[in-house]
């Protein structure tokens, strides 16, 4: 079975809620929309206090080509514009929506019917991505990355396949699992779609092997599409990194930024992001509701919930049987990379793959002790770095030094941290070495 | 709010393993060759390892608590344990209780707490006591007492061991006296004289099973130590057969505890596949060398803190293969 060569772990995977079916959260009684959702330029507000909103309408539009529109998620009346403290943790301005009703703007298809690329031949590449900008699609596996952008490769440049990313490797979540097993055709479907986009002939969807189902159902379904493949790869975090997944399917590595995927022939989606994609192009839906795994070991309910962008992640707990008691730790996202939420009143935004309970006990770290230089970390590393160097060069400030053993490689995967024995806060230095070092490298390169 | 929320940056959660599921993890795997020292050499196995154990832990606690006056004294974490117990393995089973403290505060004392403790030292502390030792004391810690005597202590028989037959042989150019080993078979379980840790290769490739099964270290080191002694000497022994056989000088002396225990410290050897490598293949090369042309019968201990001396250089230029250094087209 096909997996990435270098370093790499394999954590308790924990994944509580694979047998819960998605189900429709409810709505909250004001969304909260941040107008930063998004790599890139925040989107800016075409609406005001007091306006009327309609679910699927536009309120915020792309400021540049990096950027995306937002469109409401609710029906109601805008209340306010004012900053909140998202996911991100950092105060970024928002647009407040008292929830009326449920009414959806016209246009979008609402039945659940499939449509198939056949139905539709006239569909072209430009307004396949189009559509897909018009609807304000970013990556959905937690990078939020505008999805127009990646379809739009530099000129010199050539895709030979797209990759669709359903390994799904951060431990709890569930959410890409859950959808492969309830919209398998629909996620077929936007996989042509990204390929017609551009221009390949050629579809992988990459899925760990500890979803069997989903492997299974997925290879069913894709006989009808012969160019697609379903590619199974063995359990190793973090093979849902772009590199990593490349490197996986294809066996080719992608060089040091600033070369990107599409340099080795790649174009990687993730497998919710497909799926919207399907939704943007063939029902005229645009992105304001996601699936989203709620789970942790003492959430009564863990569960995958279909939530409009905006909904208070206190309202999603509710839904999961409310907050466990000896809750210490709040993540949006899983349990690797995820963030810890600052308050319980932080909106789902487009990014939201999961949000984490851990109790007290499970949050607190474990007191560091000295290094025993003992190579698990440097076994560990994806990207075949040296993390105990580079934590040490970060922590007394010799910025040369980190550079030069590559710092800026890192990709913040925490497989360093995770496997230490001496529970070293390795990822923290490096995380903060790899910020100063490319403050430097862009402050070097405006000279 | 009423309840505070703990924020902190990823990655959430750790795994189960610890320093001292390492350090207690390789004391597991020292157990069968702590039974073997136990069945061949008696009480007085059981003495000279009890004393550099509790020794070991006493200093360290009192080098940690009145010298360096350390907040925490961390004696708990297994490492002088480890540390005492390779000591013993390394010293003959009828050394005096003196002589094997002396050992013990050199080897935490000046191997490891001069340096700032765990994780510190650039040698290997248990062989700078064992060397310390050796160039010290050197008519005590090469008078070998002959395995079976189960009751005896300092008034143990002893006798050659089958490094200093090879060394004999080697001098005199008579391969006629490599007849008085022992066969391979008595030299894989033990039934012949030396360190008391030393003598049963079979207990110690068991003990590397268990730790290369459980990840506590990796194949490197130890391979590659074995195949460069084996080929090296197998090249010596077919130019000469006063050269004794690659089978014979791979299961006497200090080799396998060198190779499976001692060289795979952590603290003390490199941080990559290439850089273990590297390091192994000089610890067997100077090993034969010192065996075959040195002044002393035995090389390993030697070879070993040679090479502890090298590891930051190799750190230096040994790196990992990074992640798209090399693109396929």
């Amino acid at each position: 079975m096909k997996t990435f060569k270098i370093g790499g772990i394999h954590p308790s995977e924990d994944k509580l809620s694979a047998k819960s079916p998605i189900r429709q959260a409810g709505l909250p009684r004001q969304a909260v929309i941040s107008l930063y959702q998004h790599i890139g330029a925040p989107a800016k507000p075409v609406v005001a206090k007091g306006d009327e909103v309609k679910v699927g309408m536009l309120i915020a539009e792309a400021d540049g080509f990096v950027s995306v529109p937002i469109h409401s998620s609710v029906s109601g009346k805008v209340n306010k514009i004012d900053a909140i403290v998202d996911a991100s943790g950092y105060r970024r301005p928002a647009i407040f929506i008292d929830v009326e009703g449920d009414e959806w703007e016209e246009g979008i298809d609402r039945s659940e019917d499939l449509v198939t690329l056949a139905q539709h031949p006239e569909l072209t590449a430009e307004e396949i991505v189009g559509k897909i900008k018009a609807a304000g699609i970013v990556g959905m596996g937690g990078a939020t990355f505008p999805c127009h952008v990646k379809l739009s490769p530099p000129k010199d440049t050539k895709a030979e396949c797209v990759i669709i990313n359903a390994v799904e490797c951060e431990p709890y979540l569930t959410a890409d699992h859950r959808l492969m097993l309830e919209k398998p055709d629909e996620i077929l479907v936007g996989t042509e779609l990204v390929m017609k986009a551009v221009g390949v002939e050629k579809g992988y969807i990459g899925i760990e092997s500890n979803k069997p189902d989903a492997i299974a159902l997925l290879t069913e379904r894709a006989k009808e599409h012969p160019h697609i493949e379903i590619v199974p790869l063995k359990v190793k975090y973090p093979q849902g990194g772009e590199k990593q997944l490349i490197a996986a399917v294809m066996g080719r590595e992608v060089p040091a930024p600033p070369a990107l995927p599409i340099h080795v022939g790649a174009v990687v989606q993730n497998v919710g992001t497909t799926f919207a994609i399907y939704e943007a192009v063939m029902k005229n839906k645009p992105l304001f509701e996601r699936v989203i795994t709620v789970t942790g070991k003492d959430v009564r309910q863990p569960s995958n919930l279909l939530a409009r962008i905006g909904t208070p992640m206190s309202l999603l707990i509710e839904e999961c049987g409310g907050m466990p008691e000896d809750a210490g730790k709040i993540i949006g996202g899983g349990p690797m990379m995820g963030k810890a939420l600052m308050h319980l009143d932080v909106p789902v935004c487009k990014g939201s793959s999961g949000l984490l309970l851990l109790s007290e006990r499970e949050a607190r770290r474990k007191a560091p002790q000295p290094c025993i230089r003992c190579a698990k970390c440097v076994s560990a590393c994806p990207m075949g770095l040296e993390p105990y160097l580079l934590a040490t060069a970060s922590a007394l400030r010799k910025w040369d030094v980190a550079e030069e053993n590559g710092i800026t490689s890192c990709i913040e995967c925490g497989s360093c941290q995770y496997t230490c024995p001496s529970a070293r806060p390795i990822l923290d230095n490096v995380r903060m070495g790899k910020t100063t070092v490319m403050a430097l490298i862009r402050a070097r390169n405006a000279k | 709010m009423a309840k505070k929320l703990i924020v902190s940056l990823s990655p959430h959660v750790h795994t189960r393993d610890s320093v001292q599921r390492n350090m207690y993890g390789v004391c597991i795997a020292l157990i069968p060759a702590l039974l073997t020292s136990l069945y061949f050499f008696g009480i007085g196995a059981a003495v000279v390892l009890a004393t550099s154990v509790a020794s070991c832990v006493l200093f360290e606690w009192a080098i940690a608590k009145f010298i360096l006056k350390k907040e925490e004294v961390t004696v708990t974490d297994g490492s002088a344990v480890l540390t005492g117990l390779l000591l013993g393995f390394n010293l003959p089973s009828n050394l005096p209780i003196w002589i094997i403290i002396i050992g013990a505060l050199v080897a935490i004392g000046v191997g490891k707490m001069t340096f700032g403790g765990l994780g510190c030292n650039p040698f290997n502390p248990a062989l700078v006591g064992r060397v310390f030792l050796l160039v010290s004391f050197p008519v005590q810690m090469t008078s070998w007492p002959v395995p079976g005597q189960l009751g005896s202590y300092l008034d143990a028989e002893t006798a050659a061991t089958p490094l200093a037959v090879m060394k004999n042989a080697i001098k005199a150019g008579d391969a006629s006296i490599l007849e008085q080993l022992p066969d391979s078979i008595d030299l894989l379980v033990g039934q012949t004289g030396g360190c008391l840790g030393e003598i049963s290769a079979l207990a110690l490739l068991i003990g590397l099973a268990y730790m290369l099964a459980r990840r506590i270290i990796t194949w490197h080191i130890p391979v590659s130590i074995l195949v460069t002694v084996f080929v090296l000497s197998g090249l010596l022994h077919l130019s000469n057969p006063i050269y004794a056989s690659p089978v014979t000088v791979l299961l006497t002396g200090g080799l396998m505890l060198g190779a499976c225990f001692m060289a795979t410290d952590y603290v003390t050897s490199p941080m990559t596949p290439k850089g273990q490598i590297i390091y192994g293949v000089a610890i067997g090369f100077l090993t034969v060398v010192i065996r075959t042309f040195g002044a002393y019968p035995e090389g390993m201990s030697f070879a070993i803190l040679i090479m502890n001396a090298f590891t930051p250089l190799i750190n230096t230029y040994c790196k990992p293969k990074r992640f798209g250094e090399v693109v396929k087209k």
